[in-house]
């Protein structure tokens, strides 16, 4: 896949949370192994934008194409599947099991997808290097997620995203908790990893002064329209 | 990764409210098998007070109640049978051996039973087992005395004391027999039976107490001296009731129909095991109330199984989020949820077993001295399979509730939840 190939391109999609709230996207592009910052501020929308990217929420109509593939059309477990062979997903609380290690956390995602786990080869070596690349001591691999701190939980949660290769990276603020420099730092480590991969990341963010370490940026405004009042819907 | 081993993780992790969970279901477990042995031990204990008598024979009356005072030695006979009967149905050619028994006297509360030392051969209780004398010996003498274990420990009696007879079988009839008194000559091992609970005299004896009573009291200034006594005629007018074995079983319905309508005097014959199958189901009622109870014990176990599951699913609702957002189908999490939940019930259930054996090998010797009941230690059996069987299935079906609220749970509704 050349880097002009479009790895995600959404038309005409819109979604309405059950309060009114939602969101109309007129459209979108994500080319491979582009790194793409989608600004906007909180309760704008951003979140929503990923669920629907990911599958996460069905949008009422539209158009998202990931990797030739209509997501919006696709139900059930077919989704599901789609999802963890084709996206990594770095959620801005992490989402780690608490109660498994970290090379454990790193691991969960080859359970469920055939692809990753036949492009991986030894899993373990693979998680233990992806962590070992993110800057996590080797002593802490067999560590509790529950008992890292917020910095090296975000790293694990890189690291099972990138593990077997999936085409996407999804990042959901993956940086709000941390201070400027690491947050740097962080991007550093995962750009290195994206580029190996040849993955394309999509990371939405609130913080423009991370503006400048991307290939492009967009603002939410720019592609989208929220339509009713973000306060009184299930989730924004 | 495995599904299990994710599971089993998972539970590790809420192993506190797991413990929780499998200790109430293992208690539970082990209260309705108690139960349910109890139950059986209980009706195999009285169905095995009496084995190895084909026939109970006594004056016309219902089977219950000649069941009840010639084995039970609960109430009275109506009426007695005559020694010309008694020794006519001896003597029939069916008859392998026959023991009689009169009832009518006590000691200190204590059913008096006259027989003969046939009654210590013949008499069997549990299957098949013998009487054993724990002390002494059986009947020699006309005024000796063979003691049930019972008594001996209650009123602290040994081989060689003295005791009293009186007239009567009221607590309170003291007054009686005391020129007359028997010596212990033997104190039986005890038997968790009826047989603990009396004191055993011959036959003769209990002719001999009554040689200077008349209609129910002592004749007024008649006191007969025991070696007067021993020179007398002793043989009975009468007998309450008599056990019958039979040297072929196959005779067993012909003879009850010849005692039946015995021509002399109204007769009747019952089979012991029929008659203990009646009672039994007399007292049916309570052994029904009691299943009902451990019953309820169970489903009261399973139902906070259930609800332990929905309780631990809203904190957990992040975890299944998180296991989607990684590619775990909707169903992938109801079997995670059924699987985990048929482990706790899978563990409760064999926790509850080995509780039950536990408690059984402790308290077995202890229910059978103290009361009598005797509780078989076998391995488990159909019915406790069974019984098992049905909490771990219950266990599972009790997963399917979260499982399916799991199911038509979004991904997103978890993943909107902020840890």
């Amino acid at each position: 896949m050349s880097n002009s190939e479009h790895a995600l391109s959404i038309r005409g999609t819109a979604f309405a949370w059950e309060g009114g709230f939602g969101l109309e996207i007129a459209a979108f592009d994500l080319h491979a192994r582009e790194r793409v910052l989608l600004l906007g501020p909180s309760g704008g929308g951003k979140s929503t934008f990923l669920n629907l990217v990911a599958g996460i929420t069905t949008p009422s109509r539209g158009q998202i194409d990931v990797l030739g593939t209509d997501i919006a059309q696709l139900r059930g477990s077919r989704v599901d599947r789609f999802r963890v062979d084709s996206f990594g997903i770095i959620f801005q609380m992490f989402n780690l099991m608490p109660w498994l290690s970290a090379i454990d956390n790193v691991l969960v995602p080859l359970r469920f997808s055939r692809l990753r786990r036949s492009r991986t080869g030894d899993a373990r070596a693979e998680a233990s290097r992806l962590l070992g690349a993110l800057g996590i001591e080797k002593t802490l691999f067999d560590q509790r997620a529950g008992t890292l701190s917020v910095g090296q939980q975000q790293r694990v949660a890189a690291a099972r995203a990138l593990i077997g290769g999936p085409g996407i990276i999804l990042a959901d603020e993956p940086t709000s908790a941390l201070d400027r420099a690491n947050a740097r730092a962080f991007l550093d480590l995962l750009f290195a990893e994206l580029e190996a991969a040849k993955a394309a990341l999509l990371m939405v963010s609130h913080d423009e002064t991370l503006a400048d370490a991307f290939d492009r940026v967009v603002r939410l405004d720019d592609i989208a329209r929220v339509t009713g009042n973000p306060e009184g819907s299930a989730a924004a | 990764m495995s599904l299990m081993r994710l599971a089993l993780l998972s539970l590790w992790n809420r192993r506190l409210t797991a413990i929780l969970t499998i200790l109430g279901i293992a208690l539970s477990v082990t209260l309705f098998l108690s139960v349910e042995k109890l139950r059986t031990g209980a009706r195999e204990s009285f169905a095995n007070t009496i084995s190895g008598t084909d026939l109970i024979v006594g004056a016309r009356a219902g089977d219950v109640q000649l069941l009840l005072y010639s084995v039970f030695r609960i109430g009275n006979a109506t009426n007695n049978i005559t020694w010309e009967s008694y020794q006519d149905i001896a003597a029939r050619r069916e008859v392998d051996w026959i023991v009689p028994i009169s009832l009518g006297d006590s000691h200190r509360g204590y059913r008096v039973v006259g027989t003969t030392p046939g009654f210590f051969e013949h008499y069997r209780y549990r299957r098949d087992t013998e009487l054993r004398f724990a002390a002494g010996t059986t009947l020699d003498d006309l005024f000796d005395t063979v003691i049930g274990a019972d008594v001996a420990k209650a009123l602290g009696y040994a081989v060689g004391d003295r005791i009293v007879v009186s007239h009567g079988t009221g607590r309170g009839s003291e007054a009686g027999h005391d020129d007359k008194p028997f010596r212990v000559t033997g104190i039986l091992a005890r038997t968790g039976t009826p047989v603990d609970r009396a004191v055993y005299v011959g036959l003769e004896a209990i002719e001999a107490i009554h040689v200077d009573w008349q209609g129910g009291g002592r004749v007024e200034g008649l006191r007969i001296p025991v070696e007067r006594v021993r020179n007398m005629d002793l043989t009975p007018k009468t007998v309450t009731a008599a056990l019958v074995g039979l040297k072929s079983r196959i005779t067993t319905f012909r003879f009850q129909r010849f005692v039946n309508e015995y021509d002399a005097e109204p007769l009747t014959a019952i089979l012991p095991g029929v008659a203990l199958s009646n009672l039994w189901s007399l007292v049916g009622v309570a052994e029904r109330a009691l299943s009902a109870v451990s019953l309820m014990v169970i489903v009261t176990a399973l139902l906070g199984l259930v609800t332990t599951l929905l309780a631990s699913l809203e904190e957990r609702r992040r975890e299944m989020a998180i296991l989607r957002a990684n590619g775990a189908s909707p169903r992938t999490i109801s079997v995670l949820l059924t699987a985990e939940s048929g482990l706790i019930a899978l563990a409760g259930a064999l926790l509850g077993l080995a509780f039950l054996y536990g408690l059984l090998f402790t308290l077995q010797p202890l229910l059978d001295s103290r009361f009598g009941l005797y509780l078989k230690i076998d391995a488990p059996d159909l019915q406790d399979c069974t019984i098992l069987g049905i909490v771990v299935l219950a266990g599972i079906a009790a997963g399917f509730i979260p499982a399916w609220r799991a199911y038509r749970r979004s991904l997103a509704d978890g993943m909107s939840i902020r840890s």
